[in-house]
C-alpha cells in the first residue's frame, strides 16, 4: 500500500500545483449549500407527489438490461 | 493501434402509466409512436444484421441467457440517425454514433427532448394512459434497467486485454458518474446497512465476464455484435453505467472510458498495476462507500482505494496524451477538456465533494436529500425520501428535481435542439439520418449498418455502412446534394 501512495503521490501528471494557482472556489461550506436549497425546500412540498408513500410503492417496473 | 473512439449511448427509460390498459409495453409504444407520428417518421427497423447472442470469446457459456432480439414492438428510426423503439417493456432511445464526448452528450440529452416531447404528444391522444419517464436505473424494488454505452475498437486488440485493462475503469469510474440511490435492494451488501450509496446501478452486478445484460450482469459484457465490418471493428457494449442527467457526469464517463479503451488498443493501460482480487466486490464496496477511501484489495495482496485508482487511470492517460495526443477521441481540444475535468474532479472528491454539488449527479442529490432530512428531520427509511430519489429523474419540467438544482451545463439548449433533428456531421449517422428526412419514402428499413431503398421496382435495394466513419457530411454531402432522387442516389453509389 505503501509503495502504491508513494507512487500515486509522484505521478508527473497530477499537476497539484496547477490546481492550487487557479482561484480556489469559496468552498462551499455544507450549511451555505443547504441555505441555497432553502428556496427549493420551500416550494418542494408543491412539486412532490401528494402521497410519497403511495407513489414510491406505485413505481413498479420490468426488469431490462 | 487506437482507433477514433465513435461512441452512443442507449437508455431505457423508466415508465409509469395511469389509466385505463396501463401496462408498460403499451405504454412505452404509445410514446414511441406518438412521437413518431408526430414527426411523421414510418422508416422502421430492419433485423437482418441483430445477432446480440454472438460472444466476443467466441463461445457460449452452458446456461448462459443470451438477450432475444424482439422484433413486434414499436420501433423507429429518426432524422437525428437515432433508434427510438421499446425494448423489454421500457422506452429505449439510442442515440446516433457520435465522434467525441462533448457530441455524445449533446445527443443524449437530446433523447431526453425527445422522451419530454413524446410524453406531451402521448398527452394530447384521446385514449391513451397518463405515461410519465424517469431517466434512470432502477425502481428501489430490486428491478434494473439499463443504459449502455457503445464504443468502437479495434479488432486486432486481444479480447483478453480489453477485460483486464476496463475492469478496474468501470469498478471505480462510477466516483464520478454514478447517479446516486438511497437505500440498497439487492443482497450485495449481506445484510449491511446502506443509506445511500453512489451507484444505482452498481449492486446489480454479479459476474466479471459474460453475455447477459439483464440477470447475471456481467462487468464486462461480451456480446459480440459489431454492426461493421467485424474483420476491423469491435464494438465494446458497456453495461455498467447509470443513465446521468449531469451533462458533466455524462461527460466524463464517456469521456474517461475512450480515453482508457484507446490507451488499451496501444498498450498503455496500466492494467496490471490495477488488478484487483474481486472486481464485483470491489464494485459494490464503491458504490456504498461515500468517502471513497474504503481499502479495495488488490490482485497482488496490496491494498488501494477507488480513488486511487482514478487517480493512477489519469495520470496513464495524461501521460498517454503527452506521447500520442487525443485526436482519437474525436477531437484534440476535447480530449484536453476530459482530462482537466476528470482533475477537477478527483481533486474535488478527495478534498471536498460539496464543490461538486453542480456538476456530479450522486453529489447534487445526497445534498438535496440532507438538506430535506435536515428540514423535516425525516429517517432514512422515510417514503419521502425515496420519491426525492425517484423525483429527481423525472422528465416532466414541473416535476424533474434535476432541473431545480442549477446544473453546470457543457451544451446550448439550440445545440440540444439542433441534435432532436440533425444527425452528428462525422460518422455514418449523417448519411442516414439526411436519407431518411430527404426520403423518408423511399427508405423501408435502416439499421446501424445499412439503408433499404424501396424506389418502386424490385428488388428492394441495400445501402451497406460497414465504416462508421463513412457516410460522413465530409464524404456524402456533395453527392447527397446533386442528387434529385434516391435512383439516383443509388445509381450513382452503385457506379
Amino acid at each position: 500500500m505503501a509503495e502504491r501512495e508513494q507512487k500515486r503521490r509522484n505521478a508527473p501528471s497530477r499537476t497539484e500545483t496547477k490546481v492550487e494557482e487557479e482561484p480556489a472556489p469559496p468552498s462551499p461550506r455544507g450549511e451555505k449549500l443547504k441555505a441555497d436549497l432553502d428556496d427549493l425546500l420551500d416550494e418542494i412540498d408543491e412539486v412532490l407527489e401528494d402521497n410519497a408513500e403511495e407513489f414510491v410503492r406505485n413505481y413498479v417496473q420490468k426488469g431490462g438490461q | 493501434m487506437a482507433i477514433p473512439k465513435v461512441c452512443g449511448i442507449e437508455t431505457e427509460y423508466g415508465i409509469h402509466a395511469t389509466g385505463p390498459d396501463a401496462n408498460p409495453v403499451t405504454a412505452s409504444s404509445v410514446l414511441v409512436n406518438a412521437y413518431a407520428s408526430e414527426v411523421d417518421r414510418r422508416t422502421g427497423w430492419d433485423f437482418e444484421d441483430e445477432t446480440p447472442e454472438k460472444d466476443a470469446r467466441g463461445y457460449a457459456r452452458e446456461g448462459a441467457m443470451p438477450p432475444m432480439v424482439e422484433t413486434h414492438l414499436a420501433n423507429t428510426v429518426l432524422t437525428n440517425g437515432a433508434r427510438y423503439y421499446v425494448d423489454h417493456a421500457h422506452p429505449e432511445y439510442s442515440t446516433p454514433e457520435c465522434i467525441d464526448p462533448l457530441e455524445l452528450v449533446c445527443h443524449d440529452k437530446a433523447g431526453e427532448e425527445i422522451i419530454r416531447r413524446s410524453m406531451v404528444a402521448a398527452s394530447n391522444l384521446p385514449t391513451s394512459p397518463v405515461v410519465i419517464a424517469y431517466k434512470n436505473n432502477s425502481d428501489g424494488k430490486g428491478n434494473s434497467y439499463g443504459c449502455h454505452e457503445n464504443y468502437l475498437m479495434d479488432r486486432s486488440v486481444p479480447f483478453a486485454n480489453v477485460v483486464a485493462g476496463v475492469i478496474p475503469h468501470f469498478v471505480t469510474r462510477q466516483i464520478f458518474a454514478g447517479a446516486g440511490k438511497v437505500g440498497t435492494e439487492t443482497t450485495s451488501f449481506g445484510g449491511e446497512q446502506v443509506r445511500y450509496q453512489i451507484s444505482q446501478r452498481a449492486e446489480f452486478f454479479e459476474e466479471m465476464v459474460g453475455l447477459e445484460t439483464t440477470l447475471k450482469r456481467p462487468i464486462v459484457n461480451t456480446r459480440d455484435e459489431p454492426h461493421a465490418d467485424p474483420k476491423r471493428f469491435r464494438r465494446l457494449h458497456v453495461i455498467v453505467g447509470d443513465a446521468n442527467l449531469a451533462e458533466v457526469a455524462t461527460f466524463l464517463k464517456v469521456g474517461t472510458t475512450s480515453i482508457v479503451l484507446a490507451m488499451i488498443e496501444d498498450d498503455m493501460m496500466p492494467a496490471k498495476e490495477l488488478h484487483l482480487a474481486d472486481p464485483v466486490r470491489a464494485m459494490h464496496y464503491v458504490s456504498a462507500d461515500l468517502s471513497m477511501s474504503r481499502a479495495l484489495r488488490a490482485a497482488d495482496g496490496s491494498t488501494i482505494t477507488a480513488l486511487d485508482i482514478q487517480w493512477e487511470i489519469f495520470a496513464a492517460a495524461r501521460r498517454y496524451a503527452k506521447e500520442r495526443g487525443l485526436e482519437v477521441i474525436g477531437d484534440e481540444a476535447v480530449g484536453e477538456m476530459v482530462l482537466d475535468r476528470w482533475e477537477g474532479v478527483l481533486h474535488g472528491l478527495e478534498t471536498d465533494p460539496s464543490t461538486l454539488v453542480h456538476q456530479i449527479d450522486w453529489v447534487a442529490k445526497r445534498n438535496l436529500i440532507e438538506a430535506y432530512r435536515d428540514r423535516h428531520g425525516c429517517n432514512w427509511d422515510d417514503h419521502r425520501l425515496a420519491a426525492l430519489d425517484l423525483q429527481y429523474h423525472d422528465l416532466r419540467p414541473e416535476r424533474s428535481l434535476f432541473a431545480r438544482l442549477s446544473m453546470e451545463r457543457l451544451v446550448s439548449d439550440e445545440a440540444v435542439a439542433e441534435a432532436v433533428t440533425e444527425p452528428p456531421k462525422r460518422t455514418r449517422a449523417w448519411f442516414r439520418g439526411r436519407c431518411l428526412a430527404r426520403w423518408p419514402n423511399a427508405v423501408v428499413t435502416a439499421n446501424w449498418d445499412s439503408l433499404v431503398f424501396d424506389l418502386g421496382t424490385d428488388p428492394l435495394r441495400r445501402v451497406p455502412m460497414m465504416d462508421p466513419l463513412k457516410g460522413t457530411a465530409e464524404h456524402t454531402a456533395s453527392l447527397l446534394e446533386a442528387c434529385d432522387s434516391p435512383t439516383e442516389l443509388l445509381d450513382r453509389l452503385s457506379s
